[in-house]
């Protein structure tokens, strides 16, 4: 059978070009044009998938974006898998491969279908109830086996190997559709000089234009209106395109899909591109949605709206069944009966459920002979996996029985509650919505944004007025953004929306005569929920909208309830008795629909996910095998492993050979401020805690930094280079918060002060000697500075050269020895550091990474801002009460240091700590308890910041912040371990050289 | 005794068509009040007082507006010193700060008719000819690095960013203009 | 992403710019004077407006300026945008 379902005269597909596609592993052609649903249904495949909780069969209900059923995975190879896709939104390609969800072990013989049968159990909010038990349970065991049980698609598990690319792109008017009014907007606003940027989601552009019959006179105004369009210079037209998200100040995120709908996409090609387009103006020309009708057993294969039965016998060339039952609230569905019965269809009856039904339409499906009744219900329909019959019933007003109940066999059952305007975009510019009675339906009112909707997204359905519609809106907009208009244009005149009756249609559930147990009527396709869902709700006492939306989980799906926010909206009005404008209408979010987290992520990927900034001595690093760790957006150097030793012994010898010959760091991650101009060393003093104005030229003093609650927030080694001119040293993670917080008070407490910042950081690679021979390997190197202890003593710079090259040499040590930072212009550093490695290695010279320096420098109690600190330690908590200055009026943080608080005895300081297991090594973070053996809530009174293995001390060394430190030095407390609490001896911080004789070599 | 002051070594980055590494160039950031920008200026042969995000180009030196107290000073690389001294000399007793930064950053040349779209790919300002003229230069971001970015063209871009980060935003072009060619 | 106007380089997209809290709370020139209720409120006390709130940004990709803000907390749209030192605009708030 192949393609039984085709129309011969009808559609805009590609007779001339057949492909062949499979579904669940059948194969099947469609044609060039097709959609997949329509594929499928003019091969006569009506069920596409499986319910989400019920398990239910399910075909197509709509022929575009909203569809909520027909859910498929398309799958090119084992990564490239895309599930969750609507089968009305993929084009076909030869080649096609989809899938059906949520089945086992196939879609029409479906295990999970149980769960129909049992669906007593499984009323709203059943998980809320029913998994209480026991505690842990729900984790363990109800929630995998729910999660496996309903739901969509699987995700693929390999890594996505396309590419996605970012774009920002800016007009002055950006229009979002591409159907009647969205292309008279676009033409209007481009007509006015305008950059006009034109999106639609589909891959042709006309929207609802599409769905009327080939050869209609909208054809060639369609065809005049795109040539016309891209005859201008300033136009940008993106079809397969959605605009998911509205942002503040007009930026709206576009996803634009470039490789889905190809056979064979080239290697490398972009799939998807994410924009975000900056506009002056925006048309919102979205269209409307039309709405399925609530009536028992509304869910079958063969069940679908009036308009996605036109488009796919109009667009698609696809008769969707012989032998239809219409079910009519809206004028619309009758011009849906006439075209299918000109198609061979046969109609069975149009029951409409109004009490009138006078308007053109109705009155030319009579002349046409096709049977009309009014007042008419649906009571149920038969059919397991396509509908046979529809059981209809007359009622009156009073809801009294008009004649016996009819049964109509039929194999497609046509619907229309009327149409509900697409006011997803303009909602979520956080605009206000109103409720219009003659259309119906909720419409844009005041904009929040520059941001106008047009044509049937604001209840103007018919097409000469939508065009109008569009037209008046991009002239406006074009205007108000040629003239740089910051107000948000009024609310709209809706005196153009739909007249009464023809299009207003129906919200809720249609009435029945008595409750039919057991039956389902469907609100919610794709999270089915029922009218019993909704019912027991309110019964339960939820009133808010807000809250039945999320007991019910009513419009929660991928589809945000497009086709049934509405007739949810409708039916807790009814039950209420409370007018719809009252019940209120729950938040529209972005994405409009499902965007893939590669468009998000776009170029931001692998390498490029971050920047990776790496130093100028990088390269020699990675030639002599270091091994890397992350600091900040830096790759430093952790330690350089030589023949096959781990990070323990590398460390272990690193550490050795600084305290025992040189080691050679590279140290160019240190943050460096140039702080310049007469005020700069007044400026000093009221930044920094220390006292600047007794530092001579050439000398450096340690800097502590606080913030103004008095907390310490970053420190380093700041040079004086001249009287004007201060070197200033950050943390490498500290950066640029310390520079920004600088800037803030030079600019706005202290703007008259002549000084002015600017960083360095990268100007200066920094190369670190340290240990007793430093000076030898250096001194030949350098010129015009003289290293001896006497011309520069610890803590001083001098300016000279390096191999030939620019330097700035401190002398200066972290790890307690002898030590020189030679800082270079950094083009130079690579090969100065080559040279310097060169001329050491007569001295052991031996390069260290960044794990031997912490060691090192723990061995001193020197301390890591942000490990030692934490934003609650003070400079006396970490023993540098010694660098706050007692003589200054004021510097950023004193006045805090005041408080009683900072210096309660039973503050947080910094000690050491001693296990009594030499090898072994405390966790860091752990916490320092009194005694051992206490039981929760134990008190914690620390813990520890630091811990290493010292291969200097031969034994294992920790710093701790305890309460009252200082004064428990001799105590033995305990650190709670995973393996047991640890007794350890609290001690000084400084486990080696206390009077620090080795800084003179 | 060795001299390495021929061995310079510029960052690794990604190659892509339309961008290239610039040579080496003599960078200054001098900081002042109006009044002192404008003698400084006097002194360099060129205008430091343009008009906010702006550049002015004399001979083979240019100054970039950055702040209303911050310009960013070009030159070629042999000139740096002889910037200082005339600075220091014109300036001498006026509050300013002038510190080089000519190892701190890097070059880029972005040209070519798609220059603008390649950008797009990670800057966020409007790069129309009518929003971003020839000779406007701003700080701004390309994805997540920080540059400066000045045209110099209908077609054609400099930016300057700093060293360590060069790498990445070659990347970042070089995946741009990858992606141009499938527009 | 909000689009922010700059006092001195004009309209630029947010990510050019960082947050900087509430504006128009001046250290005092003599901390020490300052009370310890009165200096608790300096550090730590803010508004948490309904409305059009006074804040400060930096334009830190940009030309790195801190500047105020009055900024509608409801609606995200800013009112004014004005240099350090100058007073918010008439009217604006
Ligand atoms: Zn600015």
């Amino acid at each position: 059978m192949t393609q039984a379902f085709r129309s011969a005269d009808r559609g805009r597909v590609d007779r001339t070009r057949p492909l062949r596609f499979s579904f669940d592993g059948r194969s099947y052609e469609g044609l060039s044009g097709d959609s997949l649903a329509s594929a499928l249904l003019a091969n006569g495949v009506h069920l596409m998938g499986r319910s989400f909780k019920y398990h239910r069969p399910r075909g197509v209900l709509a022929a575009g974006a909203e569809e909520p059923s027909a859910l498929v995975s398309v799958r090119r190879d084992a990564a490239r898998y895309t599930p969750n896709l609507r089968a009305t939104q993929v084009e076909l390609y030869d080649g096609l491969e989809a899938h059906s969800q949520n089945r086992w072990p196939s879609l029409s013989f479906d295990v999970g279908a149980i769960s129909d049968l049992l669906s007593p159990l499984f009323p709203a909010g059943f998980y809320y109830k029913t998994f209480m038990w026991p505690r842990g349970g729900w984790k363990a065991l109800y929630e995998p086996c729910i999660r496996a049980a309903a739901g969509l698609g699987r995700a693929p598990r390999e890594v996505d190997p396309d590419r996605y690319a970012n774009r920002y792109a800016h007009c002055d008017v950006l229009v979002v559709g591409g159907g009647p009014a969205g292309l008279a907007a676009a033409l209007a606003a481009a007509d006015r000089g305008a950059r006009v940027m034109l999106c639609d989601e589909q891959a042709q552009l006309g929207g609802s234009l599409l769905a009327e019959a080939s050869g209609d006179p909208t054809d060639a105004w369609l065809a005049r209106s795109i040539e016309s369009l891209r005859a201008h210079a300033r136009v940008t037209l993106l079809s397969r395109t959605t605009a998911f998200g509205y942002f503040p100040h007009n930026l709206i995120a576009l996803n634009q899909r470039l490789t889905d709908h190809l056979e064979n996409p080239r290697a490398g090609q972009t799939r998807e591109r994410c924009w975000q387009v900056r506009a002056r103006q925006v048309v919102l020309a979205t269209g409307a949605i039309e709405r399925p009708l609530v009536f028992p057993g509304n869910d079958r294969p063969g069940i679908m709206l009036a308009a996605a039965a036109r488009s796919f016998l109009n667009r698609y060339a696809v008769v969707p069944g012989t032998r239809a039952v219409v079910i009519a609230a809206c004028d619309e569905a009758y011009r849906a009966a006439i075209e299918l019965h000109q198609a061979g269809v046969a109609i069975a009856m149009i029951g409409d459920v109004r009490a009138r039904a006078d308007g053109d339409w109705p009155e030319a499906a009579r002349r046409a002979g096709l049977p009309v009744q009014t007042h008419t219900t649906v009571l149920g329909t038969e059919g397991r996996l396509r509908i046979k019959a529809a059981r209809l019933l007359r009622l009156d007003t009073e809801r009294r029985p008009i004649g016996a109940i009819q049964s109509h066999a039929c194999d497609l059952l046509l619907m229309s509650g009327g149409f509900t305007p697409s006011v997803h975009l303009h909602s979520q510019s956080r605009g206000k919505l109103a409720w219009d009675q003659r259309v119906q339906g909720f419409i844009p009112a005041q904009a929040a944004e520059r941001v106008r909707s047009a044509g049937s997204c604001r209840g103007v359905f018919s097409l000469a007025a939508a065009i109008e519609d569009g037209a008046d809106a991009g002239s406006s907009a074009a205007g108000d953004a040629a003239a740089c208009t910051t107000a948000f244009p009024a609310a709209p005149d809706s005196s153009r929306a739909a007249p009464d009756g023809a299009m207003a249609g129906y919200a809720g559930a249609l009435p029945q005569p008595q409750a039919a147990p057991g039956s389902k009527a469907f609100v919610d396709w794709q999270n089915d929920v029922t009218t019993r869902d909704l019912a027991l709700a309110l019964r339960e006492g939820f009133v808010s909208i807000e809250h039945i939306k999320r007991y019910t989980t009513a419009g929660m799906a991928t589809d945000q309830g497009k086709t049934s926010n509405l007739n949810a909206l409708g039916f807790v009005s009814q039950r209420l008795d409370k007018a719809i404008a009252e019940v209120g209408l729950t938040t529209f979010r972005m994405p409009y629909t499902p965007v893939t987290f590669g468009s998000f992520a776009g170029f931001a990927r692998g390498e490029l996910f971050d920047p990776v900034r790496t130093t100028p001595i990088h390269e020699w690093a990675v030639q002599h095998g270091a091994v890397f760790e992350d600091v900040a957006l830096w790759k430093r150097a952790r330690h350089f492993p030589q023949d096959g030793e781990d990070l323990h012994a590398a460390v272990a010898r690193e550490c050795r050979a600084v305290r025992g010959g040189c080691g050679i760091f590279d140290a160019s991650t240190l943050g460096k401020i140039e702080v310049v101009g007469r005020d700069a060393v007044t400026f000093m003093n009221r930044m920094y805690a220390n006292a600047w104005t007794s530092l001579a030229v050439g000398r450096c003093r340690y800097g502590v930094l606080l913030r103004e609650d008095g907390f310490v927030l970053d420190d380093g080694v700041v040079a004086r280079t001249a009287e004007d001119r201060f070197h200033v040293t950050t943390t490498t993670g500290g950066a640029p918060r310390v520079l920004a917080l600088m800037e803030d008070y030079l600019q706005t407490e202290w703007p008259e002060l002549q000084v002015w910042l600017t960083s360095t950081t990268e100007q200066w690679a920094v190369i670190a000697l340290q240990g007793p021979n430093s000076r030898r390997v250096l001194q030949y190197l350098v010129q015009d500075v003289d290293l001896s202890a006497a011309a520069m003593p610890h803590m001083s710079v001098a300016r000279g050269a390096i191999c030939g090259v620019p330097a700035l040499v401190f002398r200066v040590s972290f790890t307690g020895e002898l030590g020189f930072e030679v800082n270079v212009p950094a083009d130079y550093a690579l090969a100065v550091w080559a040279a310097i490695y060169e001329a050491g290695a007569a001295h052991g010279i031996t390069a260290y990474g960044t794990e031997a320096m912490h060691v090192l420098r723990a061995e001193k109690g020197y301390i890591i801002i942000g490990q030692e600190t934490d934003g609650t330690a003070t400079a006396d908590d970490v023993g540098l009460g010694w660098a706050v200055s007692k003589l200054k009026p004021d510097f950023v943080g004193k006045r805090s240091l005041a408080r009683l608080a900072m210096s309660a005895p039973d503050r947080r300081q910094l000690v050491g700590l001693l296990t009594s297991d030499p090898q072994l090594v405390l966790e860091e973070g752990a916490q320092v308890m009194l005694s051992s053996g206490q039981r929760p809530p134990a008190r914690p009174i620390g813990h520890v910041t630091s811990s290493y293995y010292s291969a200097t001390r031969e034994r294992s060394i920790a710093l701790a912040m305890v309460a009252g430190g200082r004064s428990r030095v001799g105590q033995t407390l305990c650190v709670a371990a995973t393996s047991g609490d640890v007794p350890v001896q609290v001690t000084s911080p400084v486990f080696f050289d206390p009077e620090g004789k080795r800084l003179d070599g | 005794m060795v001299d390495l002051s021929a061995l310079r070594r510029p960052p690794i980055i990604a190659a892509s068509p339309m961008l290239r590494l610039q040579p080496p160039a003599a960078r200054h950031i001098l900081r002042a009040a109006p009044a002192v920008l404008e003698a400084a200026g006097e002194a360099l042969g060129l205008s430091l007082s343009m008009p906010v995000c702006r550049a002015s180009i004399a001979a083979t030196r240019a100054a970039l507006w950055l702040g209303p107290d911050e310009r960013l000073l070009l030159g070629e690389a042999s000139s740096a010193i002889e910037t200082a001294r005339r600075l220091q000399q014109a300036l001498q007793q006026q509050p300013h700060s002038l510190v080089d930064v000519s190892h701190r950053q890097v070059a880029f040349a972005i040209t070519g008719p798609q220059a603008a779209t390649v950008l797009a790919a990670g800057c966020p300002l409007d790069l129309d000819p009518g929003a971003f003229p020839v000779g406007m230069c701003t700080r701004t971001v390309l994805a997540k690095a920080e540059i400066v970015l000045w045209r110099r063209a209908d077609d054609g871009f400099h930016l300057e960013v700093w060293r360590s980060f060069a790498a990445y935003v070659s990347g970042v072009l070089a995946e741009a203009a990858r992606d141009l060619a499938d527009t | 992403m909000l689009l922010i106007s700059c006092p001195y380089c004009g309209a630029r997209p947010e990510l050019e710019f960082t947050h900087a809290g509430q504006a128009h709370l001046a250290r005092a020139r003599e901390p020490a004077a300052v009370g310890a209720q009165d200096w608790a409120d300096f550090l730590y006390m803010r508004d948490n407006t309904r409305g059009v709130h006074a804040e400060r940004w930096r334009h830190t990709h940009g030309c790195g300026r801190f500047f105020n803000a009055l900024r509608d907390t409801t609606s995200d749209h800013f009112v004014a945008t004005y240099r350090v030192g100058e007073p918010p605009p008439q009217g604006a708030a």
